[in-house]
């Protein structure tokens, strides 16, 4: 479904793709109209999906000529909402980056994947945390000083009930509309709305890892890898830093992860229809619990040319922002592998399900204290049991293997990751 | 600073990483990263946020000084010049 061109400047506007859960979304509102001049990266519509509300942005500088669809209506992927003459001169990426175009070698095979995330200048991504919007708008991000800001799930219940949100006063920040400033509102309807949407997250996470489980051959490894000296270094370098400059064991892992994956690149990629194409681009991807409303998997691009003070500073601000600021589309959509990480209080491993079309994910178990047997003697160690989970269609236990081995090596040395 | 205005920045920072989170709720004794449930990431948020508003920068060593609610309260009052 690459550039749907009716002519070579006139540009379809479709539903974007923003993962391997994400089936269809619904237009909740235009934020323009027949004959409007937008500019790359103008929000054109709001669409909600299980992944929150999505200010969705022209690919192109140019002119919208048609809006084919009319709110509210759910779309599936794909689908062609509206369209544009594009004054731009790169017309070829008519498309948000759809599921099995998200990297670049399947898409193009000609752009490298800084050209495609520019190119395809995606939809910003606003997982907002509908229940608490009203008494904490410091978390929110102003998409720009002169749209209306309303709150997805008041814009929602507006929609529902047909009520005009320029006939609203918002008693938010900046005048935003919040939920409560829609009328006619019983409470209890305001919590369904609520639980309907995190069930909607939880029916996606369901999609595709019963997508993966049925249609993925996984093989499992697992690695106890010895952390001792990562600790230690690391406790010695965070020592002197102030809290905002401080570095985690998980950004040391997963900076390792993305220096060594080069050299496996059937573990980084995608599947589709059991066809494999490897990614040369290392995008991580990194599961972030939004505590009750389920997972998002932003991915860190390019990890592999990020040194670890880099990689850390990515983490950070990928996990704020999922947590309650906005995430880019492409960030949800180009990760060529994933690592999850259950947490320092959690289970010893975690093994993990691969997120379609990728072809491996990392499992990060609690780092423990546990004995290790060195040169014969035992000692007490800190150790964290790693694990792979990887497309048997695409690579063997022993490549899988040597990855793992090759990973517990270079955290040994964790000073080459700075 | 007393005791009251660390409290209100604990909060603030608190509702900046985990909004749901009712301090009246949480048991102030208890490990506040498992009663708060604050990943790694979130509670070095959250000692970042608590710098900016009192200058008071714990150091990772003293991390077992500041496990519960009341033990970080005590701690901001001792480091407070």
């Amino acid at each position: 479904m690459e550039s749907n061109q009716t002519s070579p400047n006139l540009i379809d506007i479709t539903m974007p793709a923003l993962g391997a859960d994400m089936r269809d979304g619904t237009l909740i509102e235009w934020q323009v109209k027949r004959g409007d001049k937008v500019a790359k990266g103008d929000i054109i519509a709001v669409i909600e999906t299980s992944k929150g509300a999505i200010d969705m942005e022209a690919y192109h500088d140019g002119t919208i000529t048609e809006l084919l669809v009319e709110p509210i209506i759910k779309l599936p992927v794909g689908s062609v909402m509206a369209r544009m003459t594009a004054t731009g001169t790169e017309p070829q990426v008519a498309t948000s980056p759809a599921l099995g175009t998200t990297d670049s070698t399947t898409a193009t095979g000609k752009q490298t994947p800084a050209d495609t995330r520019q190119a395809d200048s995606p939809p910003t991504v606003r997982v907002e945390r509908h229940p608490y919007l009203a008494r904490h708008p410091s978390a929110l991000v102003q998409p720009s000083p002169s749209r209306q800001l309303v709150s997805p799930a008041a814009r929602l219940l507006a929609s529902q009930q047909g009520i005009m949100l320029s006939g609203l006063t918002g008693s938010g920040p900046n005048g935003a509309i919040l939920l409560r400033d829609v009328p006619a509102k019983p409470e209890q309807h305001a919590r369904h709305d609520i639980k309907d949407k995190s069930s909607s997250m939880r029916q996606a996470i369901s999609d595709a890892m019963s997508m993966s489980k049925q249609q993925i051959p996984h093989y499992y490894l697992a690695l106890d890898i010895d952390l001792s000296i990562a600790k230690a270094w690391l406790k010695q370098l965070n020592q002197h830093r102030e809290p905002e400059q401080r570095l985690l064991i998980t950004a040391v892992i997963i900076a390792a992860i993305a220096h060594q994956l080069p050299r496996y690149p059937a573990l980084n990629g995608s599947c589709h229809d059991g066809q494999f194409v490897p990614s040369k681009a290392i995008h991580i991807g990194n599961t972030i619990s939004l505590r009750d409303e389920g997972l998002v998997v932003p991915a860190i691009l390019d990890a592999d040319q990020r040194n670890l003070e880099q990689v850390m500073a990515s983490l950070r601000e990928i996990t704020e922002r999922a947590r309650r600021g906005r995430l880019r589309s492409s960030e949800l959509t180009s990760a060529t592998i994933t690592v999850t990480s259950i947490g320092e209080r959690g289970a010893d491993s975690l093994i993990g399900v691969i997120y379609p079309p990728q072809v491996a994910i990392i499992g990060l178990g609690r780092l423990r204290k546990a004995p290790i047997v060195s040169n014969d003697k035992l000692c007490v160690g800190d150790v964290m049991t790693v694990t792979l989970s990887a497309d048997h269609r695409v690579s063997d236990g022993l490549t899988g293997s040597r990855f793992l081995t090759a990973l517990a090596k270079q955290l040994q040395h964790p000073e080459d990751l700075l | 600073m007393t005791t009251e205005n660390f409290a209100a920045c604990i909060a603030t920072a608190l509702r900046r990483i985990a909004p749901e989170i009712d301090l009246q709720d949480i048991a102030q004794d208890e490990d506040l990263r498992e009663e708060c449930e604050l990943d790694s990431m979130d509670f070095l948020n959250l000692l970042a946020d608590l710098k900016k508003q009192t200058g008071i920068s714990i150091p990772e060593s003293d991390y077992p000084q500041v496990r519960s609610y009341n033990q970080l309260i005590s701690y901001l009052q001792d480091h407070h010049q």
